[in-house]
């Protein structure tokens, strides 16, 4: 199609001086006469894009509105919304730093090769990528660009009349007819309070009403009603997409004032309610570390319930909480019933045994003592751990690598494995390291791991690393008079979620709109009855004055209602009861 | 007997029963689809010969309810299965005393059970019995395998699962990918029937016979498509359906976000089950809006609803049983 054919897509002649006129730069060929348009040749190579030199130039304005239109365009909104979902996908597949830093970072030394160019394309992060980001601004963009012209348009629909009642109902094939005693005005008046719907709201969901004296084309008087629905659905839709961005305003405000610390308490311990005292604690932007309320939480007692096979049946920590200068309270945190206090929330989320042990160095000095986590490494809580004895009076530093079985069973093989996540038989065995553990560097160091690259193992009699096992209340000697280690109890501990969201309220309330806007724009509809009665004076319906209605409805396909609405209008304009609703539609 | 052989039972009987229905609403299918050829053919032929016209009637006249027996023999199959399979559930739940649906061997029994149950409300309401032949058929199929491959015995609820959201967000999943499956169903039927009806494509000048998919929709042994109303009933059967599905799933995904809150702290955190649904719900956003787009309405808009249905069961499958998650309540470890 030349541009041409675009200006003029009726076929008629162009004007040579109007087009010359619109485009001063244009070279006519000199043998045009008026009446032919002015052919140019096509420029092959061109700076612009245009093909036709004299075609008028868009202009900076011109460009801005075609950019936006092109944002805003349904058709780009598809494509960055099916964007979105693709791009979605790899954060499910990969391993997520965020969702879980430990598996990704071992997905990364397990692929050398495509792991850092995998982290560095933003697919170890999806969803905090600048290119996931860049998605989903562009859709919000462009929904923004949709939803204020539909919201104008909208509003002033209100005061837009409803559009009349085509001349002629003929073309409908859906047309329906019938002879009704009433008189025009009876009927235009049964159809105004029918249309007007239910009395509550009604203003709402019913009709907007247009009625028209009109004279047809063979000149009869006639009276036409127009019944209009669908400003429910606009209203809907409007709701759902503003909501929309309602969401997403509320999630970057709650990431901005959230705060989420772990917190690693041993039955027994209390915690303070400080960032220092959290193992872990993250915080968005604008967050105040002054904001934490210095509460205190003593764990009491974790009181898990297993069945016979050893599956979890319940897990609950009995707690102490108490505001300073207040009097404390006791309370419960179970899976899935977290402790509300002070606009935030306790979950438990991690539970395990944390043995309680004492090292005693070479002079006989306690060294160390204390109740370390051991992580639990499966359903029998199978826990390691490790305990790092730096302060020692003489000697070396001492690194503890330790497992822990809560039922003990040996197998035939000699192989130690834990058969009940119950501590009916504990049992750890402990490894020995010597040498320096690398604490004095000031490094940040992970607690449940040993940093070996300064450290030799402690070798046994055979010269192959000793492992010692020790059951609870027991204490045993390290081998070149490197001390003890005496085994005192077996705690529990839980690890704590504290969290708390200020925009927690506004995600619900704004989601809730959401559901609530979606529900109605697709489920109220969006069509025009029209019926057209001429009174019984002037049409030739036999037996009298009976008035003729004739009505159409236009409606989109699937709004198989409609034909219902349509025979209950006709219904009432003939005086009859509205039909019921409950008919099977046969199949097509 | 005790309760777990009755639900086991019932459910291998439902499934039987759910064969059948296949069967005799496919037998239902092909003769509705031969004599609509037939009645074509023969409207042809009366075009032709003025004369025919009575003979052209009468045939009308006795295939006015082609297939009407088997149709009959694969509703009482369906709804007599239906029970059994409703049976089978409730034992199930009273066996492990919680509700059937926290291991993958549940999920599956019961949303196989509401997607029968949507199909025969449809039904009720207007005349579907095309899709019959697919529902049934995936209804056999989802309760056989789930016996065969995902039973595991009854077991009391894990922690992370003991929550009364158990009750509000997994049945309003279960009941949304029940209604996206029957509509899935149409949807493929229309791509379907869209493909019958349009030629061969053009564009492709040299190598358009190698488009097999719409070779075989043209081909003899696809005439059965006879007997499935034309595109636009579908479009406007599977709108409706998707919009009720969307609603239900937007408030599945809704929920899951407040049980998760409950549960683990944070309202979203990109688990794989929720990316996945969040890529289910975009799809069927992406389907609405496709309807009312240009280019887009009609075939695609339909490709677009089978995506979604296709990633439901990937959800369903892949990312229980091969994707790490929070959401690990499969149970078939």
């Amino acid at each position: 199609m030349s541009a041409e054919d675009r200006l003029h897509p009726d076929g008629a002649t162009p004007d040579g001086a109007t087009l010359d006129g619109a485009t001063p730069d244009g070279a006519t060929p000199d043998g045009a006469t008026p009446e032919q348009p002015a052919l140019e040749r096509p420029k092959r190579f061109s700076a612009d894009n245009y093909a036709y030199a004299s075609a008028p130039r868009l202009g900076v304005r011109g460009w801005l509105r075609w950019m936006w239109r092109q944002v805003t365009s349904m058709r780009l909104a598809l494509v960055l919304l099916l964007l979105l979902g693709l791009a979605a996908i790899p954060g499910s597949l990969i391993p997520q730093w965020p969702q879980n830093a430990a598996k990704t970072q071992s997905f990364l030394d397990n692929n050398p090769g495509i792991g850092p160019w995998l982290d560095r394309a933003g697919l170890l992060d999806v969803f905090g990528s600048a290119w996931f980001t860049s998605i989903y601004v562009l859709l919000f963009l462009s929904l923004i660009g949709c939803i204020v012209p539909r919201a104008i348009v909208h509003g002033k629909a209100a005061v837009v009349p409803v559009s009349s009642v085509p001349s002629s109902l003929a073309r409908y094939e859906d047309r329906l007819e019938a002879a009704s005693p009433l008189s025009t005005v009876d009927a235009v008046e049964a159809l105004r309070t029918w249309g007007r719907g239910h009395l509550l709201w009604g203003w709402l969901t019913g009709y907007r009403v247009r009625v028209d004296e009109r004279t047809a084309r063979d000149g009869t008087p006639q009276v036409a009603v127009a019944l209009e629905q669908g400003s429910l659905r606009e209203w809907g839709n409007l709701v759902f997409h503003t909501a929309l961005v309602g969401v997403l305003c509320a999630l970057a405000v709650g990431s901005a004032y959230t705060y989420r610390g772990q917190a690693v308490i041993v039955e027994g311990q209390t915690f303070t309610n400080a960032a220092v005292d959290y193992d872990s604690f993250e915080a968005g932007r604008l967050f105040d570390p002054a904001w934490l309320k210095p509460f205190t939480l003593t764990l009491d007692r974790f009181d898990p319930v297993f069945d016979v096979t050893g599956r979890p049946v319940s897990f609950t920590a009995h707690v102490t909480f108490a505001d300073p200068g207040k009097p404390a309270d006791d309370a419960t945190i179970r899976v899935n019933h977290p402790l509300e206090i002070h606009g935030g929330k306790i979950y438990l989320q991690g539970n395990g045994y944390a043995p309680l042990l004492t090292v005693r160095d070479a002079d006989g000095n306690v060294a160390f003592s204390g109740a370390t986590p051991f992580l639990p490494q499966d359903g029998n809580y199978t826990s390691t751990g490790v305990v790092k004895v730096p302060d020692v009076t003489s000697g070396p530093q001492i690194g503890l690598v330790a497992t822990l079985y809560p039922t003990a069973a040996q197998a035939p093989d000699g192989t130690v494995s834990s058969v009940n996540p119950q501590s009916v038989n504990p049992v750890i065995l402990l490894s020995a390291y010597t040498g320096d553990l690398g604490l004095d560097a000031g490094i940040p160091q992970n607690v449940y791991q040993l940093d070996e690259t300064k450290l030799k193992p402690v070798l046994g009699d055979d010269g192959a690393h000793l492992v010692i096992d020790i059951v609870q209340g027991q204490t045993v000697t390290l081998p070149d008079g490197l001390g003890t280690v005496t085994w005192d109890a077996l705690p529990r501990f839980v690890a704590l979620d504290l969290r708390a969201d200020p925009s927690l309220p506004w995600v619900l309330g704004t989601a809730l709109a959401m559901l609530f806007g979606v529900s109605v724009s697709l489920f109220s509809p969006r069509r025009r009855l029209w019926l057209v009665l001429t009174p019984g004076d002037g049409n030739d319906v036999e037996g009298g004055d009976l008035t003729l209605v004739e009505a159409a409805a236009l409606a989109p396909p699937h709004d198989e209602a409609a034909t219902r609405a349509l025979a209950s209008a006709l219904a009432v304009s003939t005086g009859q009861a509205v039909p019921s609703p409950r008919v099977r539609q046969e199949e097509l | 007997m005790n309760v777990t052989d009755i639900s086991v039972m019932t459910l291998w009987t439902a499934a039987t029963l759910y064969a059948i229905a296949m069967v005799a609403y496919s037998v239902r299918l092909a003769r509705v689809a031969d004599a609509r050829l037939t009645a074509k053919n023969a409207a042809l032929v009366s075009v032709g010969a003025p004369t025919a016209e009575p003979a052209t009637s009468d045939a009308t006249l006795s295939v006015s309810k082609p297939g009407a027996r088997a149709q009959g023999i694969g509703r009482a199959a369906m709804l007599v299965g239906l029970m059994l399979h409703l049976v089978g559930v409730v034992t199930r739940g009273i066996d492990a005393g919680h509700p059937p649906w926290s291991s993958m061997y549940e999920f599956t029994i019961t949303g196989s059970m509401v997607g029968v149950a949507v199909f025969l409300l449809v039904q009720r309401r207007r005349d579907i019995t095309y899709i019959a032949p697919a529902v049934a058929g995936f209804a056999a199929f989802a309760v056989v395998s789930a016996l065969r491959v995902w039973y595991r015995d009854a077991v009391g609820l894990q922690p992370a699962l003991d929550s009364y959201w158990l009750v509000i967000h997994v049945p309003i999943a279960i009941i949304a990918s029940g209604i996206f499956g029957v509509s899935g169903a149409a949807s493929v039927l229309q791509v379907m029937r869209i493909d019958r009806d349009s030629e061969l494509k053009k564009r492709r000048r040299f190598f358009g016979w190698l488009n097999l998919p719409h070779r075989a929709v043209k081909s003899k042994a696809a005439r059965w498509l006879e007997a499935v109303p034309a595109p636009q009933v579908l479009e406007s059967l599977t709108f409706r359906l998707n919009a009720v599905g969307f609603v239900l799933w937007t408030f599945t995904v809704m929920s899951g976000a407040m049980w998760a809150e409950h549960a683990w702290g944070r309202y979203w955190g990109w688990d794989p089950k929720e990316v996945w649904s969040f890529v289910i719900w975009i799809l069927y956003a992406a389907y609405l809006h496709a309807r009312t787009t240009q280019g887009w309405a009609g075939r695609r808009a339909a490709w677009l609803a089978i995506w979604g249905l296709i990633a439901i069961v990937l959800n369903f499958t892949v990312v229980n049983l091969y994707v790490q998650g929070l959401h690990a309540y499969a149970g078939v470890k």
